[in-house]
């Protein structure tokens, strides 16, 4: 009977089972979370390390999603299916994310064995916060609803601020993990506010509905002047303002260097890709519910413009305001809010193309816009990651994160100082490493699309200037490790092999991403399926 | 060997002596120093060998090497040389091992230091060979980060200023040429030819076979801009030449040397193998800004090396002087406005191949020049050309072998820097008459400096500047590159038609198809005018 209820509930029937198998990654993170808290209770966390528990937890997740990633790949990349009562979607897509994401969880914990951050007390802690947050980034990359749009951005915001102010007793961090909260907070309502316009005008809070029924509602052309429509767009912006948050993208962009050099580097490392990875998966599912519809092309086409703008801003804010900066942390944020920009101009180029009058001949140039955007962030998590690893790595044995931290260090280290200067390149986006190949990708859509709109011209050349600013802050990285002197009263870094070799695991990876063929063709092939599998329901 | 093999060895083997060298222990500093010179001296004698496979008449592309790379992008592993490419890849190998032998003279570091220079000869030659846009593109940007490393760790007192100042410079000119390198991708509807540079070059002159679209004028003036730029910056090209003078005074003296020999002629081919013939429409749009950049050059550069009194900056300011003859023989392309048809065509291929012997003259004498300044500069440590003097009598040799180099770079006639500025002005008049004055003129100006430099130096009564006791002859190491660059300085000048009959045919070819090109995008221009009527 009990199962009859459910059945009902979930309102699909028979598919439950389906549901539950597609769900089954973040029901393993969720039991590792329980059983990494009932070890602690009985006191067997002396005997089996947490992390042990938490990598092989991670691991399975990672196992399970890579068996679904299989079977899409064989059968139909573009398969697009709602489960849950229509809650959730599994496609290619959302598999990406999910394997991108647990993949990372398990780059983070490993990161997090090798830096001794957390301590044996707190592991189970840690872990349970992380596996927390990544569910909760898991379920923004396989929403369908809105209302799972907010679920999944407070499941993964709320344990991130825990995380943030995780170094108990230091004064910077419990600052940086407030204001995080508040702003937090703040955006969550805004964007709670605007669902609810969006789903009382709409009578929808399906994702996939969004653009037909705003063609509906609107008859005709949708326009500002239409009252209902204004309220909807209002809500939509209400919408992307939350999103914005969580990217850190101009004007919303605040917490993020505070909380950044409030964490503690792996938690920084953590939050700058993933969760950023989560937002983007959202954006793209939002962004798209909304176009495909004659009748709100011009609307949309008006967004996407206007998030090239916004992408415009925050990666000439980045960039610039990164240059004063002198504590690594705190540069690297605002290296993260540049890159924010940088991926956003992908996004604001698949909206201008998606909804315009050739959309129907530019299939394969969309998808390759949402394939930049995944090859990006792909590209982006091991050579941000990379940055900060090496951050939290020298920390431990300088006990400082500035930039005079890792002054000389190639003549101590070169381990660390070629692993850093492979990350730094490859953000800066020079090739044969794997952000240069990123950039271009993305780069190559915004020329596309600015033939339908002369302002993504605008795009692309401030895409191009800022690759250009941001040498500077970059290259003083390199400047200080490489070309500086090691200062004769500076602590000794010397590196057990481990560290060296997650650092140069990653910056292999990193290299491999820019010119090795099996790597780039297999990634960004793969990337491109999952932009169809995402195209594919676009338009209700 | 077979040409595949042969032209990725050229490519892959000074990477692969850097990965080997980067094993042995950092204190083994006899072995980096043998290693890194027996590694470029096989890559030179795998030059030599290619040049001996190499056909004189066939004006194309030879030994083409396609493989895949990252299909999804239509990017090819494309490589192969022609008449054009093979001078200039010789060259990269000659210069490198000569820069090789004058590394002897580096103090610290050396793991690093002979790792990174072999890393920079593969993005040197990658560079040359690479007949894909993208693979170009990708040697081009790999070049850049030995090369700020090198002026950067190794380098004088500015060197963090000169390096960021190269790299900035640099990176400017690569984002240009990747935005007009993704406008030709779309505009040829990214098929699997359309990083093809040579298939390329075939749609602007409307006889590709397998690319159908045509390239619009407005489009080739445009992208013709953006790579414009980017090449000139390398030339570099007054007013984008202000990073030369800064990375030459500050990088060690063999990394001079290939700044000037090789890195300074990529600007030079780049525009020749890819602004060129991809938008031949917007070359002759612009071709009097070329010449009156490159008269500019000239005049200014040969300026500005009079008013120097570091004798680095002086042989650096040459270099600007010098690489304006290039882009004035590259830019004569007179076009008779009334019939849309090339003015005396072969007055322009001589330009061309002007322009290219000069590339390789200033390499052999710019090279030649910049290593005797570093010579004196190892023993006296300082460059202050009010300080020196009477050299000539403690040094006679090297005196002898510099004396030599300066004039093969002041043009003497019977040296080889004389054959491709006589090549350019005497083309030049068929252009413009006044232009061709003002750029002869040059030359007195740059008999001035460099005639005055000499008398500075080695001439006058005794030496009275500081270091005066650490004043030795001049060592065998030092003396052999001297001669090499000497002897191929007087070879070249007296039987110019070893390099001329290498490249005769292509640039021939290359006048050709831009010819074809420009008639095409000035009918397209026309319809579109009289459609607008």
């Amino acid at each position: 009977m009990f199962e009859q209820l459910i059945q009902d509930l979930a309102g699909d029937n028979g598919s439950l089972y389906t549901g539950l198998k597609y769900f089954s990654a973040e029901l393993w993170l969720s039991g590792t979370i329980v059983v990494m808290l009932l070890l602690r209770l009985f006191s067997v966390d002396r005997w089996i390390p947490t992390f042990a528990v938490a990598l092989a937890g991670s691991a399975i997740a990672l196992w399970g999603l890579f068996g679904q990633f299989t079977e899409l790949m064989t059968a139909n990349t573009d398969v697009s299916i709602a489960f849950f009562g229509d809650m959730l979607r599994q496609d290619l897509f959302s598999v990406f994310f999910r394997m991108f994401l647990s993949l990372f969880l398990i780059l983070t914990i490993a990161l997090t064995v090798l830096t001794g951050i957390p301590d044996n007390e707190d592991a189970p802690d840690f872990y349970a916060l992380l596996f927390g947050a990544t569910v909760g980034m898991m379920m923004m990359a396989s929403a369908n609803n809105l209302l799972m749009l907010f679920l999944g951005v407070e499941m993964a915001s709320v344990p991130s601020y825990v995380m943030v102010g995780f170094l108990k007793g230091r004064k910077p961090s419990s600052e940086a993990a407030l204001k995080y909260v508040v702003y937090g907070a703040g955006a969550a309502g805004v964007m709670l506010y605007g669902i609810s316009l969006v789903t009382g005008v709409l009578g929808t809070g399906d994702m996939t509905l969004l653009a037909s029924r705003l063609a509906l509602v609107s008859d005709g052309v949708a326009g500002l002047g239409d009252p209902e429509v204004c309220v909807v767009a209002l809500g939509i912006m209400m919408v992307l303002a939350g999103l914005a948050f969580k990217l850190s993208l101009v004007p919303f962009h605040f917490w993020c260097p505070d909380a950044f050099e409030g964490a503690s580097a792996e938690v920084a490392g953590f939050l700058s890709v993933a969760s950023k990875a989560g937002a983007f998966a959202l954006l793209v599912r939002f962004c798209l519910g909304l176009s495909g519809v004659e009748a709100t092309a011009e609307l949309m086409t008006a967004f996407g413009v206007a998030l090239g703008a916004v992408a415009i801003v925050t990666a000439t804010f980045g960039n610039l305001a990164a240059y004063t900066q002198n504590n690594l942390k705190r540069l690297l944020s605002y290296s993260t809010i540049a890159h924010a920009g940088y991926m956003l101009m992908a996004v604001a180029a698949m909206m201008v193309m998606q909804n315009s009058d050739q959309a129907a001949g530019l299939g394969q140039e969309i998808n390759a816009a949402v394939g930049g955007l995944l090859y990006y962030l792909a590209v982006y998590m091991f050579m941000n990651l990379g940055a900060f690893a090496i951050i939290a790595l020298v920390r431990n044995y300088t006990f400082d994160e500035s930039i005079d931290s890792i002054r000389g260090l190639s003549s101590q280290s070169p381990a660390l100082a070629v692993g850093m200067g492979v990350c730094v390149f490859s953000l800066i986006g020079i090739p044969p490493f794997g952000g240069f190949f990123a950039k271009l990708m993305v780069f190559a859509a915004v020329l596309k699309s600015a033939e339908i709109h002369w302002f993504m011209y605008v795009v692309l050349a401030f895409g191009g200037l800022n690759t250009v600013f941001s040498l500077f802050y970059y290259l003083k990285i390199v400047k200080a490790i490489f070309i500086e002197e090691r200062p004769a009263e500076a602590r000794a870094v010397t590196l057990p092999s481990m560290e060296g070799l997650y650092v140069v695991v990653l910056a292999v990876m990193v290299t491999l991403l820019g010119f090795f063929p099996a790597v780039t063709e297999g990634l960004s092939s793969i990337a491109n399926a999952a932009g169809n599998a995402v195209l594919s329901v676009v338009g209700g | 060997m077979t040409p595949e093999f042969l032209l990725s060895a050229i490519i892959f083997l000074p990477s692969l002596g850097a990965l080997i060298l980067s094993f042995l222990d950092s204190k083994a500093v006899d072995a980096f120093r043998i290693g890194t010179l027996v590694v470029t001296a096989v890559t030179f004698g795998l030059t030599l060998m290619l040049w001996s496979q190499f056909s004189y008449d066939e004006p194309g592309i030879q030994m083409l090497v396609e493989a895949d790379w990252v299909k999804t992008w239509n990017i090819y592993y494309r490589l192969g040389v022609d008449g054009i490419s093979l001078p200039l890849v010789v060259l990269t190998g000659l210069v490198s091992m000569l820069a090789a032998i004058a590394s002897w003279s580096i103090n610290k570091q050396h793991k690093g230091y002979f790792i990174l220079f072999l890393l920079l000869e593969t993005g040197m030659m990658g560079v040359f060979l690479a007949l894909d846009f993208f693979l170009f593109f990708v040697f081009w940007e790999v070049m850049l980060l030995p090369m700020y490393f090198l002026i950067g760790i190794w380098g004088g007192p500015r060197k963090e200023y000169a390096a960021i100042k190269f790299f900035l410079y640099t990176l400017v000119g690569g984002v240009l040429m990747l935005v007009a390198m993704l406008m030709f991708y779309f505009n040829t509807g990214g098929t699997t030819d359309s990083f093809n540079l040579i298939e390329l070059a075939k749609v602007a002159s409307g006889t590709s076979e397998t690319l159908t679209q045509t390239l619009s004028p407005n489009m080739q003036i445009t992208a013709f801009i953006l790579l414009f730029i980017g090449f000139a910056i390398k030339l570099p090209a007054f007013p984008v030449h202000t990073w030369l003078p800064d990375a030459h005074v500050e990088a060690p003296t063999p990394i001079s040397m290939i700044l000037a020999g090789v890195l300074l002629k990529l600007g030079g081919y780049g525009i020749i193998r890819v602004a060129f013939p991809l938008c031949p429409y917007g070359a002759a749009y612009a071709a009097y800004a070329l010449v009156a950049i490159g008269v500019i050059s000239i005049i200014y550069g040969a300026f500005a090396a009079l008013a120097q009194t570091d004798f680095k900056r002086l042989v650096a300011y040459s270099s600007v002087s010098h690489m304006g003859y290039v882009l004035i023989g590259l830019g004569v392309w007179k076009i008779v406005e009334a019939t849309g048809e090339t003015q005396n065509s072969d007055m322009w291929l001589m330009g061309i191949n002007g322009a290219m012997f000069q590339m390789i003259a200033h390499g052999i004498s710019s090279a030649g020049m910049f290593f005797m300044v570093g010579v004196i500069y190892d023993r006296v440590h300082h460059r202050d050309l009010n300080k020196f003097g009477g050299l000539m009598g403690r040094m006679p040799l090297y005196s002898g072998l510099a004396a030599g180099l300066f004039f093969a770079g002041l043009g003497l006639p019977g040296l080889c820097g004389f054959i491709g500025e006589i090549f350019v002005v005497l083309s030049t008049w068929n252009f413009n008459p006044t232009l061709a004055i003002v750029a002869a003129s040059g030359v007195i100006l740059t008999a001035g400096y460099i005639l005055w430099a000499l008398q500075r130096v080695y001439l006058g009564p005794e030496y009275r500047g500081p270091h005066a006791e650490d004043i030795k002859p001049i060592e065998a190491r030092e003396a052999t590159v001297g001669v090499i660059l000497l002897a191929l300085a007087i070879v070249f000048g007296v039987f110019p038609g070893i390099l001329f009959n290498v490249m005769e045919h292509s640039t021939a070819e290359l006048v050709e198809g831009m010819k074809l090109g420009y008639e095409q995008a000035a009918s397209q221009v026309s319809t579109t005018l009289q459609a607008m009527r």
